[in-house]
């Protein structure tokens, strides 16, 4: 006999509340129960959504973009389920729709909006009947261990929305990325694909593709960077030829084989004006028009998960006033830019977790003039990847001659301090402090003048910034976000 | 200072596919060769070869051969027997050294599987590298290595990758024997193989970085001098990542 929903909720939540008792952070407890409990628990919860569930899933940006995403469409006064503090496995998504769920088969909040790990989008997608729309972003390589090829994870993307719901929702995809842009190929009267058929971005999905990418020439790199990932023509085999590069193997593309090229955009970013680690300034354009948007969060990384968010937030037929408004008013996601004051200095977070991702910050770092003082924090926990081979693919090379001090910090902090010395950075400027509290006591300390206005740049890997921030609300300089 | 024999000698190093077999950050082990050459007053002289490149067998000291995912590194098998072969096999025979790391190592060898398929390798070493239904073989390692020169066994930390299981053939000896971690194929005890200057492994990490004085020891093979002979450098940093890396595989 099947046992009813309710009474496995009341247990999972129970586990939950235990956990946080214990002090527990992990976001994922309650849904990993859950789901033991119940399989179907993320459908059969997320179905009380009256306006159903969109996805967002990439390497990198999958946080930031859905707190853009958020920050969208809660001006539009719509109720979210959204698993903000970015555990974005089953479990995690789980976890977020319990703490929604209410008594009598209700929900608080109409639409489901999930960041979702890469490898976890099939199995997801695969129990959400009501699925609208799918955000696919980029890949980039990440944790070889964990993860494995790039190829592979599109080759998991493919075979994900081959099925129902998925083959049913609205897809928004990045046209600057190949190994993302050619998920869209096989849908039916793609939009972007040359012919005219604008109208038909809104509306109820159906399978549409919604593509966005960066049409700006000042931007492109002299090449492509070392961590760029070969991408090969889906169709013929052959490498794809790259007319501009933008960020990795993100850029302007075609096929020298068969001809097969990037398709065109409906939702574009042009003008990009990067002001250091200050923000971002573009032109966005939509089927509806075109407007300025003045971002609060740095680097072309950003102006992608600006430009993925406005397009996402097209396909839910979403006014561009509002894209604009929902922009601008966008704030740093939880270790993602964010700024703390630690011990009186001001303390920018900028989370550092492959080499695309890095290569971003480092090159936003080196847009602001003068000598920096990082504390760079590397840590090899699961969720981090086991191996530290990527800060060799990383180009820490853009910090030699701007750094004025480096603190090492984390499990492997002596093998971070040997990248930066053969980086070019003065060894003497380099020191290793295993302890991430005793180095971020130091590194605070250590200013360059009296009036203290430079700040320090912390650039932690993933379970390193989890480590950071409790640190810092323990010593009440910022506030938890665990619900 | 008397100059070391050393000083003035240039180091020539081919990296093979440098755009396509590197996805273990196999630039950080030509970075440690380039630095440790340039802060000892030794020339540094880089050389790329790629799908279609013809390879000078005589103008370098040094191969590099690194890692790629299994449809680049498929590509390049094919264009290694068909465009290489022959001069990696002549400078082999006049003591180049030679490093595969990974699927490089695989390269090295007769044959490796992918799936049901076996590539052809250039057979610079006696090794075969096939499947078997288990798991790959993921996580840190360290391995014990005696090398000529070296007064006693070393050690070598680094982080390996690997679904095939190589085994060795009569000719090849082992690179080392393993402390910690899975090595060749999980079974035999044994981490890579050598035949003379050619050497093969699955260590990343990357490597060189994470066993700077094995850098030294390359460098000092493939110029054909005593690693004795090369200047001491300031190694603080280097021995403290050394470290790292063997805590992080247990030893």
């Amino acid at each position: 006999m099947a046992v009813p929903l309710v009474p496995k909720l009341a247990l999972a939540r129970a586990a939950g509340a235990l956990s946080r008792l214990r002090g527990g952070g992990a976001t994922s407890v309650p849904g990993k129960l859950l789901l033991k409990l119940e399989p179907d628990a993320i459908g059969a919860l997320a179905s009380r959504l009256d306006r159903g569930s969109v996805l967002i899933s990439a390497t990198n940006g999958k946080t930031t973009t859905a707190a853009m995403v958020a920050s969208i469409l809660e001006r539009r006064g719509l109720g979210l389920v959204h698993n903000q503090a970015g555990a974005n496995m089953a479990g995690g998504i789980a976890s977020t729709l319990l703490s929604a769920a209410r008594p009598r088969g209700r929900i608080a909040g109409e639409l489901g909006l999930f960041e979702v790990d890469e490898l976890w989008l099939a199995p997801v997608a695969a129990q959400l009947s009501g699925l609208r729309a799918v955000l696919l972003s980029n890949l980039f390589r990440d944790q070889l261990d964990r993860y494995g090829e790039l190829e592979t994870i599109a080759d998991s993307w493919v075979s994900a929305l081959r099925d129902r719901p998925a083959r049913e929702a609205m897809l928004v995809l990045n046209a600057d990325d190949p190994l993302v842009a050619d998920l869209g190929r096989d849908r039916e009267g793609f939009v972007g694909d040359g012919e005219d058929r604008v109208g038909d971005v809104r509306g109820d999905g159906n399978g549409r593709v919604v593509y966005f990418g960066v049409e700006d020439d000042s931007l492109a790199l002299a090449g492509m960077a070392h961590a760029a990932d070969a991408t090969h023509c889906r169709r013929c085999g052959a490498p794809y030829a790259f007319d501009a590069v933008y960020l990795g193997h993100l850029g302007h593309y075609h096929c020298p084989s068969c001809g097969r090229r990037r398709p065109s955009p409906t939702v574009r970013a042009g003008a990009v004006t990067l002001e250091g680690v200050r923000g971002a300034r573009f032109r966005l354009s939509v089927p509806e028009g075109a407007a300025e948007v003045k971002l609060s969060l740095p680097g072309l990384y950003n102006v992608y998960n600006a430009l993925a968010a406005a397009a996402l937030a097209v396909a839910l037929e979403i006014p561009l006033a509002a894209i604009v408004a929902g922009l601008q008013g966008s704030r740093p996601a939880f270790g993602r830019a964010e700024t703390v004051t630690v011990d009186g200095r001001e303390t920018r977070i900028l989370l550092v977790k492959n080499p695309a991702g890095c290569n971003e910050v480092l090159r936003t770092l080196a847009l602001e003039p003068g000598e920096h003082d990082v504390l760079g924090v590397l840590n090899d926990n699961i969720a981090d990847g086991r191996d530290v081979s990527w800060v060799w693919d990383a180009d820490y090379e853009l910090l030699a001659g701007r750094v004025r001090s480096v603190t090492c910090a984390g499990t492997r902090a002596p093998e971070l301090a040997l990248r930066l010395k053969y980086a070019g950075v003065d060894p003497h400027r380099i020191r290793v402090i295993d302890d991430l509290a005793q180095a971020l006591t130091a590194a605070a300390a250590d200013r360059p003048s009296s009036d203290g206005a430079e700040p320090l740049y912390a650039l932690p890997t993933y379970t390193a910034m989890l480590q950071l921030r409790e640190l810092l609300v323990r010593r009440g300089e910022a506030s938890s976000s665990w619900r | 200072m008397a100059l070391s024999t050393s000083t003035g000698r240039t180091l020539r190093v081919c990296a093979l596919y440098p755009e396509l077999l590197n996805i273990y950050a196999d630039r950080g082990n030509l970075l440690l060769l380039r630095r440790r050459c340039e802060w000892r007053g030794i020339g540094f002289e880089l050389t790329g070869s790629s799908l279609g490149d013809s390879l000078d067998g005589r103008g370098h000291d040094l191969f590099y051969i690194g890692g790629g995912q299994d449809r680049d590194q498929q590509l390049c098998a094919e264009d290694l027997l068909r465009t290489k072969r022959a001069s990696l096999h002549e400078a082999a025979a006049r003591g180049a050294a030679i490093l595969g790391v990974c699927g490089g190592y695989q390269l090295l060898g007769h044959a490796y599987a992918i799936g049901d398929e076996e590539i052809e390798g250039v057979g610079l070493l006696d090794v075969r590298t096939v499947r078997d239904p288990g798991p790959r073989l993921i996580g840190n390692v360290a391995i014990e290595v005696s090398l000529e020169h070296e007064l006693e066994p070393r050690m070598l930390a680094g982080f390996e990758n690997h679904g095939g299981r190589t085994r060795l053939g009569a000719d090849a000896r082992p690179l080392g024997h393993v402390l910690k971690g899975h090595g060749n194929d999980g079974r035999s005890g044994h981490e890579g193989a050598r035949q003379g200057a050619t050497i093969g492994t699955y260590l990343h990490g990357p490597l060189l970085p994470k066993n700077a004085w094995f850098a030294d020891w390359l460098i000092a093979t493939a110029l054909r001098i005593d690693p004795s002979e090369l200047s001491p450098l300031e190694d603080g940093l280097e021995r403290e990542a050394h470290r790292s890396a063997r805590r992080a595989a247990g030893v």
